[in-house]
């Protein structure tokens, strides 16, 4: 038994919130160590989620892009796929990200322990390497972000390795010839996507009446179409009965709504109904640490738990299960633990689907306010009036801000077209320093940009659009 | 006269559209460029705008229906044949957005939001030093409405102890700004009163042991008032000065042309004749029309005249504000007023109607009572109180003589204004009415 380490700071989990945690936490003079079974920092989100999934994005993007320029008068034919050059690429790009935040590491004499950590009691944790080895490890304070798993259904839950989740899935040595996506979400859009481009025949299965459930329906409308010509078919209203292997594949049931009669054959079947929080095997029971209905870690709104000496954060500790949720929480967190009288209260938080078009949205949304039954006033701006998006030959968009009409304050915005990812962040910004309509409209745009219908739909609400002829009716 | 509305042509190469979502029923009242359908196209979502106005007397569409150009949508019985829309070609070749305004959440059908839906993050604590779980709530609270604060704000509020909520935005739209959080935490260490005091409001918050409760969330408009009403109370230092008006000539004058200027502008009120003497009161005593700068321990008078006056609505108070009151005759006010009123109480009020005072008015006598102090509405420094008049034994030289004798009071700040002044405004208020030719003379 190696003797007892001891630090101020213990992160569990080296994810975006748990290095963001810690790299702060280092720069404020603590000592640190960061706790993760993988080589370096990067959690989910760099080995096998945002960051392998956004480069095949974009492979796919390029292949669309390509096609469609004959339509400008450039042909170059059919792609030739060197899939595993492509895979090779992606995973040069995971290497050299999560290689640079393990010299990161280093640079801040941060300790990071490759292992599995566990709670022995509040004030230490036991870690296992790969080998077996356990060492311990007392802190003052620990930060739990340990993430995230895909969730499962236990009746299509067979041993086979023609059933995927998103992590063996962003690993496939070839493109399936045909793929099942069980579950209408972003990451199953987002993958069954790349894949029919790259020449999978495709299909998606959702149980709700539409994809991106929960997301507003003007915006999911406007990527269901496109969709709709990436793909083979999309069943809504429609979930599986039935999942056999077969020699040549594995035969899938329906049932509902656009359920085929007859059962269907797929080489591999992505399923993709959501992710559960990580509190298995973490020794929690030694701990004052509580879990919620969803399995969540109960946390206030400084981050901190039942336990006085364990903060958690990230997808462990609630929704939205996004990155960039997980890394400003752990630096409140830290701030927190150094004594800071502060609190994770973000106005707004944005969210994106990386499909074609893009899907943004933040702070409050249409389907929210209505489930509150709050009164707001909507102003929208068709990417059809963008000269932008016409030089894009992407005039398939929509910018909206949802308005209090009141105070004329923004409360939220939801985007959907190309590169709407990029084009949230102003939105975000905009709710958080409690701009109102008028602000945005007197902002000045850069012309010719998608840009400008974030300010263009603050004219829409004045019955004033420029570009568009909408008097407003009072 | 019954009339077709057809699909006009939308955009050039566009020849269906498919039905998103029916805007009318049969029966609907419309008016012209009303939407009547919102109509999915390849380019893009519109609506489609009737040309003529009337009761819709036919729906000859439905949601999930594909239409041609020329196909017709409704029926529209016109109430007269003024109208001289021919068949709607839209005024501009480009296609209308689908802008819905919505007044009224409509009628719910909500996908319970999943995984995506980035709520706010609920922000718990209002403490002002986040206290540990262990000790006390565990999950964060029922969320309350976000301060309209920037984040750095929301920090600097934390370091200083303030709850942000407590605080009044003097920016745009309530807007909170660094001045007002400054002001705010320094009145609050001067001890101009206990701010957000450990009370034993929370007695009855918390606990239920001596009987059931039942919990209402606060509109929009009562966490408004109660955020200006706190803050007035503890930042201003109030004296009110009572004082009585001789309204018997005053009142009969007031039926007389009230019958006169009926016709179009609504009743002529006591309210709108205080308007204008309010407006001259503040033309001799300049003080009342003025805020002050702690800070920069300046006084700021105002050359303006924007008197507010405070409106009962089933939304609770609202105080639309008349502009320039100075130059407008008491005709013009009466009517200003009638409708102003009108439009609080119709939920039409825009913030900008409330902004702006420079004094107010609070008329209670039309409910009753003999006298009440009303707060000061910051930044302004004084406010008028008006209760029910009454007939009562006045003892003029000789005899006492019933008299109509209307009650009022002037709330004031006494950082700015002192008690001689208070006395001498109110007087002269009370002169101005029995004596309405001072108005013309001093005003």
């Amino acid at each position: 038994m190696t003797e007892r380490k001891s630090v101020q700071v213990a992160v569990i989990g080296a994810g975006p919130g748990g290095y963001a945690a810690a790299f702060l936490a280092a720069d404020l003079g603590m000592s640190v160590a960061l706790i993760d079974p993988a080589t370096n920092p990067g959690g989910v989100c760099l080995y096998r989620g945002c960051i392998p999934s956004k480069a095949l994005l974009h492979v796919a993007k390029v292949i669309t892009e390509a096609a469609e320029a004959r339509d400008w008068g450039v042909t170059f034919g059919a792609p030739k796929i060197d899939f595993k050059k492509t895979r090779a690429w992606k995973d040069d790009v995971v290497k050299t990200l999560t290689g640079g935040l393990g010299q990161l590491s280093k640079q801040r004499k941060v300790s990071y322990i490759q292992g599995r950590a566990r709670f022995v009691d509040p004030l230490t944790v036991e870690i296992t390497d790969a080998g077996g080895t356990a060492e311990y490890l007392s802190f003052e304070h620990a930060v739990l972000a340990t993430g995230s798993s895909p969730s499962v259904i236990p009746s299509l839950d067979i041993d086979s390795p023609r059933v995927l989740n998103s992590t063996t899935a962003l690993d496939l040595d070839e493109v399936p010839p045909s793929l099942l996506v069980v579950g209408g979400g972003y990451i199953g859009l987002e993958l069954g996507t790349v894949y029919a481009t790259l020449g999978s025949r495709v299909t998606v299965v959702e149980m709700m009446p539409q994809l991106l459930p929960g997301a507003d329906a003007d915006l999911v409308r406007v990527l269901h179409k496109r969709v709709q010509g990436v793909v083979d078919s999309i069943m809504l209203e429609t979930t599986v009965t039935g999942l056999k292997e077969q020699k040549d594949g594995l035969r899938v049931t329906f049932d509902g709504k656009k359920a085929p009669a007859k059962s269907m054959r797929f080489d591999k079947v992505l399923v993709s109904v959501g992710r559960r929080p990580n509190t298995g095997d973490l020794g929690l029971e030694h701990t004052k640490v509580e879990l919620d209905e969803k399995g969540f870690v109960r946390v206030d709104a400084a981050r901190r738990t039942h336990e006085p000496s364990v903060f958690a954060i990230g997808d462990v500790a609630g929704e939205p299960m996004l990155a960039h949720k997980a890394s400003h929480e752990g630096r409140v967190a830290v701030e927190v633990i150094a004594g800071e009288p502060v609190v994770f209260e973000p106005r707004a938080i944005p969210a994106v689907v990386f499909t074609d078009p893009e899907v943004a949205w933040c702070g409050m949304t249409e389907t929210a306010a209505r489930a509150e039954n709050r009164t707001i006033k909507i102003a929208k701006y068709p990417w059809a009036a963008s000269g932008r998006a016409k030089t894009l030959g992407r005039s398939d968009g929509l910018t909206k801000w949802i308005i209090d009409p009141e105070t004329e304050r923004i409360l939220g915005a939801g985007i959907v077209g190309a590169g709407a990812g990029e084009l949230i962040a102003e939105a975000a910004l905009a709710v958080e320093m409690a701009a109102t309509v008028t602000d945005l409209k007197l902002t000045v745009h850069p012309h010719p940009t998608l840009t400008e219908t974030l300010m263009e739909a603050a004219e829409v609400f004045f019955g004033q659009s420029t570009h568009v002829y909408r008097p407003r009716r009072d | 006269m019954i009339k077709e509305v057809r699909l006009p042509e939308i955009a050039e190469n566009v020849e269906t559209g498919d039905v998103i979502k029916v805007m009318v029923s049969v029966g609907d009242a419309i008016a012209v460029d009303q939407p009547i359908v919102e109509l999915e196209t390849d380019k893009a979502v519109l609506e489609v705008p009737s040309p003529y106005q009337g009761t819709v007397s036919e729906v000859l569409v439905k949601a999930g229906d594909t239409i041609k150009i020329d196909q017709a949508i409704i029926k529209i019985d016109t109430a007269a044949t003024t109208s001289t829309a021919a068949e709607s070609k839209p005024e501009s070749p480009a296609p209308k957005p689908a802008t819905r305004q919505d007044d009224a959440p409509r009628a719910p059908a909500p996908l319970a939001p999943v995984a995506m839906n980035p709520e706010v993050a609920p922000s718990a604590s209002t403490l002002a030093t986040p206290t540990p779980i262990a000790t006390g709530a565990a999950a964060p609270a029922a969320r309350t409405e976000a301060a309209p604060a920037s984040p750095s704000l929301r920090r600097l509020a934390r370091e200083l102890g303030v709850d942000i909520h407590n605080v009044t935005g003097s920016g745009p739209g309530g807007r909170i700004l660094k001045h007002d959080l400054t002001t705010y935490a320094r009145n609050a260490v001067a001890g101009a009163s206990a701010s957000a005091p450990e009370s034993p409001a929370s007695e009855v918050t918390e606990n239920t042991k001596w009987g059931p409760i039942l919990r209402e969330p606060m509109s929009k408009v009562r966490q408004i008032t109660a955020r200006v009403m706190s803050e007035a109370w503890t930042t201003i230092p109030h004296v009110t000065q009572y004082d009585k008006v001789d309204i018997t000539e005053m009142e009969a004058i007031r039926k007389q042309y009230s019958k006169k200027i009926e016709p179009g502008r609504g009743k002529l009120t006591m309210t709108a004749i205080l308007l204008k003497v309010a407006a001259s009161a503040l033309k001799v005593f300049p003080q009342f029309n003025a805020s002050i700068d702690v800070d920069k321990k300046e006084v700021i008078y105002k050359r303006y005249y924007n008197v507010g006056v405070a409106v009962d609505t089933d939304r609770g108070l609202l105080v639309p504000v008349v502009r320039a009151v100075d130059k407008k005759n008491i005709t013009e006010l009466s009517a200003e007023l009638n409708a102003l009123a009108e439009r609080a109480r119709s939920k039409k009020l825009t913030p900008a109607e409330m902004d702006g005072g420079t004094f107010t008015i609070s008329n209670l006598g039309g409910i009753g009572g003999t006298n009440f102090s009303p707060i000061v509405y910051p930044p302004q420094v004084a406010i008028l109180g008006v209760a029910r008049s009454r007939i009562e034994p006045v003892y003029t030289e000789t005899q006492f003589e019933p008299r109509l004798m209307l009650p009022l009071s002037v709330s004031y700040d006494h950082r700015l204004i002192d008690g001689a002044a208070a006395a001498r405004f109110l007087r002269w208020v009370v002169q101005a009415l029995e004596e309405p030719l001072l108005l013309a003379l001093e005003g």
